[in-house]
């Protein structure tokens, strides 16, 4: 996937998630910028992006997850690891 | 994981979701119920949930959804997250017929909760408290050398705390309790030796759910028997993801929320009576492989011999399992009766008998028309109908026509329709009694009974013929069960539809102001078992001297039958006793009581203003004591 496709994808899980057709992410988006974006809807959300991508976060991941950039590089950086 | 597996699958639900919000409000609520109905991951659950929020909110918002939704309040204690389950709950509610409004107490102050104050618990008034805990909260940690009585003392005194709290969330709340089963937290320390040492962590917890399975039975409180459903999904398949509980003290993953909120939501609907009561079966390639009227008896296959007709018997076997359960069971097949029923009579492998199936329907009529009739035969309604048919375009035909029906999506291997069916948990209990197990053989009598009617020349002459004879006494703590059952899961002879918890009746029958009364009736065919309950207490909006009858129930397997006249009967007796003027009849107007309307009109009640502060809708009716006679009738009556 290219990092515009993981974009894409992951715009849609957050579509979902949050039921809310009209949210865009760019690299900057944190919980700020969307509203709902609690702790439990971020664990939502690392949930619906492991089945979206067929990946699975560690541990210690979860904790440097703070802005929709760290989102897709950790997901490239994984999809990448399963090449 | 494939969740909800029963549940047909959606073309493309996320587009429909969308579409729906753009809905008038009570249109956007009954396509989040009907929604609710198809499978779903937690992601989509949680739109149908939001869709729904208003229509939850706001009962007349539901009022164009049929059958309606039963409302009902769950709290839940946990000493877990479990906000995140939440929406799953709910939804699975809506597929069930339960309206529910849950309340989350903060997590971790369970105790605090039952056995402190908690206004905000109050102010919610739960009838139903779900105890979400879990094995790393209060974990036994005994030395792993402490022997067998040393773990036994430790699991009693947990127990002993459970039972208090449980007693408390039945005395402060009136709440109905339902107990969650501990699943382990952690892998084996000595793999199958585990079981071996007392003080193993897996050994402590298995002794203490086999403890809390045996006072929950004995306190009356139900079980969500989590660590069943953990070990037959297994450890690692996300429902304890040690993951989610380091990240969010998560007991069970958001990707299994569909299947937890569904197994809390069955139990709702047990308790509210939405549980499912018949099960509709076709025969050619869902009883017995291949075509009766092509293969005749020889050519199908079933029975001991070969693969396939070993799977075809072991549905079969399930199916007459569930029937001695007291589901009712019924045929719905495309077939010349004959050639249908020749198979019950005379192939020798067949685990079904002819007897076991309450209402019989083979014909070449549209299976919708023939579902209905078998519901107005059996008295219930048809969303009290499960149908399993092999083939996918009559089972698309039926969601369509009767979405009240369930109709599981099987696969095509017959060998899974056991799982399958036993997965959706369709016929969930709150309760078990020697009338369920009867009620099977119940409802075969009864179409003996509706044979000897149609013999009959007249109604006088068979109702004399019945040698019908009730028994009426004031409720005993042996018949709580099966009248707390009755009054919650009667919904089409039932005048008020009000129900009560355990904790509610065994109030009534210990108060002596109040008459709970509970019939049973019997004839030359057998015993009917338990099939009315009467409840009159004096009010304070009527005069003294008068009895309000807060509960008038029946089943409706013995309507036409007189039972109406002879339980009035029963009541006058008890009524003139106490010096009691005047009965006044309540009667609350649902979805599904209609054929009760006239009921106190039909027994000679004279129609009254409604008191102050009675519901809208509801109608009062008075019979003086004096001024009437009791009813004639064929039935005699033996006060115990």
């Amino acid at each position: 996937m290219t990092e515009a496709q993981i974009y894409d994808a992951l715009t849609e899980v957050f579509q979902d998630v949050f039921d809310d057709d009209d949210i865009r992410l760019t690299s900057g988006t944190t919980a700020a910028d969307v509203p709902g974006w609690d702790s439990q809807a971020h664990v939502n959300l690392v949930v619906a992006a492991e089945m979206r991508f067929g990946v699975r976060f560690r541990t210690a991941e979860l904790e440097s997850l703070h802005n929709v950039g760290d989102f897709v590089q950790l997901i490239a950086s994984k999809q990448q690891g399963a090449r | 994981m494939e969740q909800l597996p029963w549940l047909p699958a959606h073309a493309d639900l996320g587009a429909a979701l969308s579409a729906a919000r753009r809905l008038e409000p009570a249109a956007r609520f009954a396509e989040a119920v009907r929604l609710a109905g198809y499978r779903r991951d937690f992601t989509l659950t949680g739109r149908i949930d939001r869709l729904a929020t208003d229509g939850l909110a706001d009962p007349a918002l539901r009022e164009g959804v049929r059958p309606a939704l039963t409302p009902l309040r769950l709290a839940i204690l946990s000493s877990h997250t479990v906000d995140h389950l939440v929406p799953a709950i709910r939804v699975s509610g809506l597929d069930r017929r339960v309206a529910l409004s849950v309340h989350v107490a903060p997590y971790g102050m369970y105790r605090q909760a039952l056995l402190g104050e908690d206004p905000e618990l109050a102010a919610f008034a739960p009838q139903l408290i779900l105890l979400a805990l879990d094995a790393r909260d209060a974990p036994i940690d005994l030395p792993l050398d402490s022997d067998e009585a040393t773990v036994e003392a430790a699991v009693q005194a947990r127990i002993d705390e459970l039972r208090t709290l449980w007693r408390r969330a039945r005395a402060r709340y009136g709440a109905q309790v339902v107990q969650q089963t501990l699943v382990p937290a952690d892998p084996l320390l000595f793999g199958s030796f585990e079981a071996l040492v007392p003080a193993a962590p897996h050994s402590v917890i298995e002794r203490l759910n086999t403890a809390i399975r045996a006072a929950a039975r004995q306190e009356g409180v139900l079980l969500l028997d989590l660590a069943w459903q953990a070990a037959r999904l297994g450890h690692a398949s996300g429902l304890a993801d040690p993951v989610r509980w380091h990240q969010a003290k998560q007991l069970v993953s958001p990707a299994l929320a569909p299947l937890y909120g569904d197994l809390v939501a069955r139990i709702a609907g047990a308790v509210a009576g939405t549980s499912r009561k018949c099960l509709v079966l076709d025969l050619d390639n869902t009883l017995w492989g291949g075509v009766i009227g092509d293969d005749g008896l020889d050519g199908i296959r079933l029975g001991q011999g070969n693969a396939t007709g070993e799977a075809f018997l072991a549905f079969q076997r399930y199916a007459a399992a569930l029937g001695r359960r007291g589901i009712i069971l019924a045929v719905c097949s495309k077939n010349n009766p004959e050639v249908a029923e020749e198979v019950f009579a005379k192939h020798p492998e067949m685990a079904l008998r002819r007897g076991d199936i309450a209402c019989f329907v083979a014909n070449w009529n549209d299976k919708a028309g023939n579902l209905r009739h078998i519901a107005k035969t059996l008295n219930i309604g048809l969303d009290s109908l499960v149908f399993v048919d092999d083939n996918p375009a009559e089972r698309e035909i039926i969601r369509r026509e009767l979405p009240e029906v369930a109709v599981p999506e099987v696969t095509e291997d017959v060998s899974d329709y056991p799982a399958i069916v036993g997965a959706a948990g369709y016929f969930e209990a709150a309760g078990f009694t020697a009338d369920d197990a009867a009620r099977a053989r119940s409802y075969a009598l009864n179409a003996e009974r509706q044979a000897a009617l149609e013999q009959a020349t007249d109604i006088t002459g068979y109702l004399r013929s019945l040698a019908m004879k009730m028994t009426a006494r004031r409720v005993g703590p042996a018949e709580l069960p099966r009248v707390t059952q009755l009054i919650n899961k009667t919904n089409q002879f039932n005048l008020t539809t009000r129900r009560y918890t355990d904790a509610d009746t065994a109030r009534f029958a210990a108060d002596p102001e109040t008459l709970l009364l509970s019939l049973r009736l019997s004839d030359r065919f057998g015993d009917n078992g338990l099939i009315a309950v009467l409840m009159a207490r004096p009010d304070p909006a009527l005069p003294p001297g008068e009895l309000l009858i807060d509960t008038w129930l029946m089943s409706c397997r013995v309507l036409g039958r007189q039972v109406e006249e002879a339980s009035l009967g029963v009541l006058l007796e008890h009524a003139s006793q106490r010096g009691v003027k005047a009965l006044v009849g309540e009667y609350r107007p649902t979805a599904k009581n209609g054929m009760v309307a006239r009921h106190y009109e039909k027994l000679g009640f004279a129609p009254v203003p409604a008191p102050e502060g009675a519901e809208s809708g509801a109608t009062f009716w008075r019979y003086e004591l004096r001024a009437a006679e009791a009813p004639a009738h064929y039935i005699e009556v033996e006060a115990a």
